[in-house]
């Protein structure tokens, strides 16, 4: 089922958020870092990995989801932490390292954690996977609804964690679904040179499982896909396995000078961003009218610049909070 | 010290440079890791390799380390000299059983008779804000397991003599690098890492400590990134008329613990200083050589600066409260004293 005119306008929306959001973090994370580019200093410190071209797989899938259900991420985790509703102005903070952050600027960009929508995060290649398999344990045990998705890179797949969770899932017709968002590259390492198989849902088979993969990075068939493997899961009919063709617009962290790229390569991947694209169907299908887009940008922006306004003038974390919040209160 | 017409090298460059004359002398060596290919390691350590020695020898592996480093095992027993790299120490956690189960035990299970002749290097270290998954040292969990030497440079000229050694030891090396020492300019590296490399292949003991300054009154015994907060605090305390001896570890296993109790039998005072987690870790261990062997060497009770039993936190300010630095060797100094 192709997306209501309501979901369209909310995948759109939420897209847009992302872009701007990044676009945002990505200006702010130079300051201070010139003439000499130093990863520690600056009001963004650290590594920094952007989503930008991959917004359609964490808005196609998370259109399906509601707060109750549980998502997992990767170090790249923006795009979806937002398509999953969580809250904006403390993620910003966190990503500066206030003491009104998420987690009070213990985690940072990679450890993304709100409980308030069951997102949780980790910088460790595939370790969102047991995590989420675990919360869709959960709930079958505890008789509760809800289903699980683990979003993945397709480097993660040679993990061995990875398959273990998936065969657990599979095994235990758990509500889960792991959704590997295709990119091409694991930093410098492309898939072809790494994965024994071009398409991850060939994979499927080994665990009796449905597996879909989606060309073109098109947000309307992941939406469709995505709803069936979450509709079957939350039937009781257990897991799914979904691949999405996607694009990395960025580098692997801000600062990669993506010298392993072929000539060309990024050139062709802007002419496929998926923002125009979506703006431009909508409009041809008569989903939206351009104002109504334009308003939407609009707000997105505002939001976006709210947002990082807070986190910029929030109090940094103070010093010896540090020590506290190792074990629960 | 390194004078102004000698060739200087980032520790970087000098593990590729070492590795690099290795492969050229012998066949066997091989590396395996993730991004160690075109890219040259995040870290830069494998810079060039690939354009000399092609793809069959410089691997570039999918993310998989339980199988690549369980295969450099395997290799190592069957007659290969596997360089392998776990990008961030952190990552251990995927493929440990790699590492202390296979690596470090398969010569004592065989009774001596399988050698596992490899090499991992792994990177270690923080300060520059990368949250709690990749800013460990963890220096105290691969040392506390039997069966595989730990080495940790501080500067480039140990950076290549260590990792020719490793390459050549018939026992398992783990070449522990830190982040801030290597010589990739967006890290901000230490200046006193890079220093003067010779152009020839030679090695270093591994297990040898160094005495890197002189002193009289107190011992700072530390190891990478911690040696050159040492140097910096003695040059403090040298000013207040303090005359401070800095050793450098430079391996962790096997531990020089003689070179360390000379030290603290002159001067009577010791101070470690460890970026790893504070307990059951390096600095107890150094200690505890210093006691168990002679208390009565002991003029005060030693100080440990190490890192507080907390993860690392992602905030600048929380983790440079944590980390240690210059002015909490004097403070330890000055606490010592009053006591
Ligand atoms: C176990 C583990 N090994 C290696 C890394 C280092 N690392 C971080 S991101 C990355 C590439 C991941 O590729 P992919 O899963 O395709 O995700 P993408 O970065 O493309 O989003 C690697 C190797 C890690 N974080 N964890
Ligand atoms: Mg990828």
């Amino acid at each position: 089922m192709s997306p209501t005119r309501e979901d369209q306008h909310w995948m759109y929306r939420n897209m847009v958020t992302s872009r701007r959001f990044e676009e945002a973090i990505a200006k702010i994370y130079f300051e201070g870092k010139s003439p000499a580019f130093n990863m520690a200093n600056g009001p963004i410190p650290g590594e920094m990995h952007l989503s930008d071209g991959q917004e359609p797989v964490a808005v196609g899938v998370c259109a399906h989801l509601t707060p109750e259900d549980v998502v997992t991420a990767t170090h790249r985790p923006h795009h979806q932490a937002i398509a999953k509703g969580v809250d904006l102005v403390k993620m910003a903070a966190e990503i500066f390292g206030k003491a009104t952050g998420l987690s009070g600027g213990r985690g940072g960009h990679m450890h993304i954690f709100d409980a308030d929508v069951n997102f949780a995060c980790s910088g460790i290649i595939a370790q969102g996977m047991g995590p989420a398999v675990g919360a869709a344990l959960s709930r079958k045990m505890q008789g509760k609804s809800g289903v699980a998705v683990a979003f993945v890179g397709e480097g993660a797949v040679n993990q061995g964690g990875w398959h273990e969770a998936m065969n657990l899932a599979a095994v235990w017709n758990l509500p889960f679904i792991c959704v590997i968002e295709d990119n091409a590259w694991g930093i410098s390492v492309s898939k072809e040179t790494s994965s024994a198989v071009a398409n991850n849902t060939d994979r499927a088979a080994a665990y009796g499982i449905p597996g879909k993969r989606i060309e073109g990075n098109d947000p309307y068939a992941i939406h469709e896909a995505a709803g069936e493997a979450i509709a079957r899961a939350r039937a009781g009919n257990g897991p799914s396995l979904i691949e999405v063709e996607t694009y990395r617009l960025a580098g692997h962290f801000m600062g990669d000078a993506e010298g392993y790229r072929p000539e060309g390569e990024k050139d062709a991947l802007f002419k496929k961003d998926p923002i125009p694209k979506m703006r431009a169907r909508m409009i041809g299908d008569g989903m939206a009218s351009e104002e109504e887009l334009d308003r939407i940008e609009a707000e997105a922006t505002a939001r976006v610049d709210a947002a990082i306004k807070f986190a910029r003038e929030s109090d940094d974390a103070a010093p010896e909070d540090a020590l506290t919040r190792v074990f629960a209160a | 010290m390194t004078k102004s017409n000698e060739r200087k090298l980032t520790i970087a460059r000098a593990m590729a440079e070492a590795t690099a004359q290795e492969m050229r002398i012998d066949p066997k060596v091989f590396v395996m890791g993730e991004d160690i290919g075109p890219l040259g390691g995040v870290y830069g350590n494998t810079r060039g390799l690939i354009e000399e020695f092609g793809a069959e020898r410089i691997r570039d592996t999918p993310i998989s380390e339980t199988a690549f480093i369980g295969a450099a095992v395997g290799a190592a027993q069957d007659g290969m000299r596997p360089v392998v790299e776990l990008m961030f120490v952190d990552f251990f956690g995927v493929c440990f059983d790699a590492i202390y189960n296979l690596m470090a035990k398969n010569t004592y299970f065989s009774g001596g008779k399988f050698k596992v002749p490899m090499v991992l290097m792994t990177s270690t270290g923080g300060g520059y804000s990368d949250g709690g998954q990749h800013s460990q040292c963890l220096y105290g969990t691969f040392a506390h397991l039997p069966g595989m030497k730990v080495v940790a440079p501080s500067n480039a000229y140990d950076a290549k003599g260590l990792m020719t050694a490793a390459m050549r030891d018939d026992s398992p090396v783990v070449y522990m690098y830190h982040k801030g020492l290597q010589g990739m300019g967006w890290l901000g590296t230490e200046a006193g890492a890079t220093v003067h490399v010779p152009e020839e292949s030679y090695t270093l003991e591994i297990g040898k400590a160094k005495v890197v300054r002189e002193g009289k009154d107190v011992s700072i015994v530390s190891v990478g990134m911690g040696v050159h907060n040492a140097l910096k605090a003695a040059k403090t305390l040298e000013a207040q008329g303090v005359s401070a001896e800095v050793v450098d570890l430079v391996s962790l296993v096997p531990l020089d613990r003689e070179t360390i109790r000379a030290s603290v039998a002159k001067t009577g005072r010791l101070i470690v200083v460890d970026e790893d987690y504070m307990s059951y870790g390096l600095s107890g261990e150094i200690v505890a050589s210093v006691t168990e062997h002679d208390i009565s060497v002991l003029k005060s009770a030693p100080k440990r600066v190490a890192f507080p039993d907390v993860p690392i936190p992602f905030a600048r300010v929380m983790e440079q409260y944590c980390l240690p630095n210059p002015d909490k060797i004097v403070a330890a100094w000055d606490e010592m004293k009053a006591a």
